[in-house]
C-alpha cells in the first residue's frame, strides 16, 4: 500500500492530526487514557522521556501496520490482531533497549513491557488506523505519542524537582542553596497519588482556559 | 465492513502467528549475544564499583582484567571447590540448594592502594523484587572496603536509593566481626552514630528495602564465616 496521497503530505488536515493530540485532544488530559503509566514512570525525567519515545514509536509503527492491513483484517478478530501487533512492537523495542541502551532499559524495567496495556495504543488503532490510510495513521501515532510525552515530561519535571530536588538527576535545589533555608523535599511527590493530583491540576487548567472542553450539563 | 469466512479467519490468524513468531525469534536470537555481553559487563562493572573503581561500558573489561586477579568457589565449610567458574555461578540458583551443596564465589582483587581485598556477591529480597550487590572486604577479613548494591524494581526515590553512592559510601570501614563473633552490618532507622562500627543509616520511606538489605548481607556473608575466620591476617 503506497503512502502517496492526492493531498500534500503535510496538508492542513494532516498537521491537525499532529497538533490536535498535543493540545485540544490530548490523550491524557482530554481523553483520560494511559493514566496508569503516566503515574508510574514520572518520578524522574529520564525514564519519562524514554518511555514517551518508546510509546511514540510503538503507536506510530503499529498504526501504520494496522492501517496497511485494514482491508484484510477480519472484523471479528480485529482486537486480537491489534494486540498481536502492539505486543510484537513492544517486545522488539524492549529487546533493542536491552541490547543497545542497557542502562535505560534497566531504569524502565517492567514499564516497557507494560506499554502493551496502554489504552492510548488500542484506542488509536481501533479509532483511527482501522479507518484511515497509512500516512495519516503514522502522523496520528506521532501526534498522540507527543501529546502523551508532553504530559509525562511536565509531570516528571514537577515530581523530580519537588520530590527529589533535582532536574535530570542534576541536584538543582542543592546548588541553589535552598536547603539552608529549611526547605525539605516533599516525599509525597514521589508517590503515585501526587502524579494523579498533578495530572488533575493540568486538566483543570486546560479546561478553565478552553471552555469548549467542558461537557454540557 | 466486508464479511470474511471462518476459513479466511483461521488462515489469517495462523499466518499472522507464524509471521510474528518468526520475526520475534529472529530478533531475539540476533540480539542475544549483545544482551548477554551487556549483562556480563554490568556484573563486572558492579564488582569494580565495590572496590571503588568507576568504569564505563567501554573500559569495564580491561579494568576488570587489571584489578581482579583471581576467582574461586568455596563450599559452605570454607574449602575451595575445584573446576567451577566463580563468574558463572548464579547466586539466585545457589540459594535454592541446601547449604552443603551451595557454591560460594569469591573474587580477589588488588586496587591501586595495594590492599588485598576479596569481593563477595550478595543477593536477597527487597520490597518488590530481588536486591543484590557486591561487598569487598579488606585482608583482615573484617573491615568493609567498599560495597555496591542494585535492585530490580524498588520504589524510585525511596527503596531504589540503595544503589546511590551516598548510601553505598556509608558501608566503607564498617566491621563484620566483634572479636570472633559475626555480627554483620545493621541498617537502622534514626541514624547510626559516627563511631558505630556495625550500623549504617536506613533509607527513610524505604524500610522494607532496608530491612531486606540488612538480611541479605547477614545471610550471605554468614556462609563465608569459616573462610573469613581462617584467612585473617
Amino acid at each position: 500500500m503506497s503512502t502517496q496521497e492526492k493531498e500534500p503530505m503535510f496538508s492542513a488536515k494532516n498537521l491537525k492530526l499532529l497538533t490536535g493530540p498535543v493540545g485540544m485532544n490530548n490523550p491524557i488530559t482530554v481523553q483520560v487514557l494511559g493514566i496508569c503509566s503516566a503515574l508510574a514512570v514520572t518520578v524522574k525525567m529520564k525514564p519519562a522521556i524514554v518511555m514517551a519515545l518508546s510509546v511514540t514509536i510503538v503507536v506510530a509503527v503499529s498504526n501504520v501496520v494496522i492501517s496497511a492491513l485494514r482491508q484484510y483484517i477480519p472484523d471479528r478478530i480485529r482486537i486480537i490482531v491489534q494486540l498481536v501487533v502492539i505486543a510484537t512492537m513492544v517486545i522488539l523495542v524492549d529487546q533493542f533497549l536491552k541490547a543497545y541502551a542497557f542502562d535505560v532499559s534497566r531504569q524502565l524495567s517492567v514499564f516497557v513491557g507494560l506499554i502493551i496495556t496502554n489504552c492510548i495504543l488500542m484506542g488509536r488503532l481501533e479509532a483511527f488506523a482501522m479507518a484511515n490510510k497509512p500516512w495519516p495513521s503514522f502522523i496520528d501515532g506521532l501526534g498522540n505519542g507527543a501529546g502523551y510525552g508532553l504530559i509525562l515530561v511536565i509531570v516528571a519535571f514537577l515530581r523530580e524537582l519537588l520530590g527529589s530536588g533535582s532536574v535530570f538527576g542534576y541536584p538543582l535545589m542543592q546548588k541553589l542553596g535552598i536547603y539552608t533555608t529549611g526547605y525539605e523535599n516533599n516525599g509525597m511527590m514521589i508517590l503515585p497519588p501526587m502524579a494523579l493530583i498533578i495530572v488533575g491540576c493540568i486538566i483543570w487548567y486546560q479546561r478553565s482556559k478552553n471552555p469548549s472542553l467542558i461537557e454540557n450539563k | 465492513m466486508k464479511q470474511f469466512s471462518n476459513r479466511y479467519i483461521f488462515i489469517f490468524s495462523s499466518v499472522m502467528v507464524i509471521a510474528v513468531a518468526t520475526l520475534l525469534a529472529m530478533a531475539a536470537t540476533m540480539l542475544q549475544p549483545r544482551q548477554l555481553k551487556n549483562l556480563e559487563i554490568d556484573k563486572k562493572k558492579s564488582m569494580l564499583e565495590s572496590i571503588g573503581i568507576e568504569s564505563t561500558p567501554e573500559t569495564t573489561e580491561s579494568l576488570y582484567d587489571k584489578y581482579i586477579n583471581e576467582s574461586f568457589v568455596l563450599s559452605s565449610k570454607g574449602e575451595k571447590v575445584e573446576g567451577v567458574d566463580a563468574f558463572k555461578v548464579v547466586l539466585k540458583d545457589e540459594q535454592k540448594k541446601p547449604l552443603e551443596e551451595q557454591y560460594l564465589p569469591v573474587f580477589k582483587a588488588t586496587p591501586d592502594d595495594r590492599e588485598k581485598v576479596i569481593i563477595i556477591p550478595v543477593e536477597g529480597k527487597g520490597l518488590w523484587g530481588p536486591v543484590w550487590g557486591y561487598i569487598s572486604v579488606k585482608s583482615d577479613m573484617n573491615t568493609i572496603y567498599g560495597a555496591t548494591f542494585d535492585h530490580k524494581g524498588e520504589t524510585p526515590g525511596l527503596g531504589a536509593e540503595i544503589n546511590t553512592t551516598s548510601f553505598e559510601r556509608m558501608f566503607i570501614g564498617k566491621k563484620l566481626y566483634e572479636a570472633d563473633k559475626f555480627v554483620s552490618i545493621g541498617v537502622i532507622k534514626g541514624g547510626a552514630k559516627e563511631d558505630d562500627q556495625h550500623n549504617v543509616d536506613a533509607i527513610s520511606g524505604g524500610t522494607i528495602t532496608s530491612k531486606g538489605l540488612e538480611k541479605m548481607i547477614a545471610d550471605c556473608i554468614a556462609k563465608y564465616n569459616d573462610y573469613l575466620l581462617k584467612n585473617r591476617n
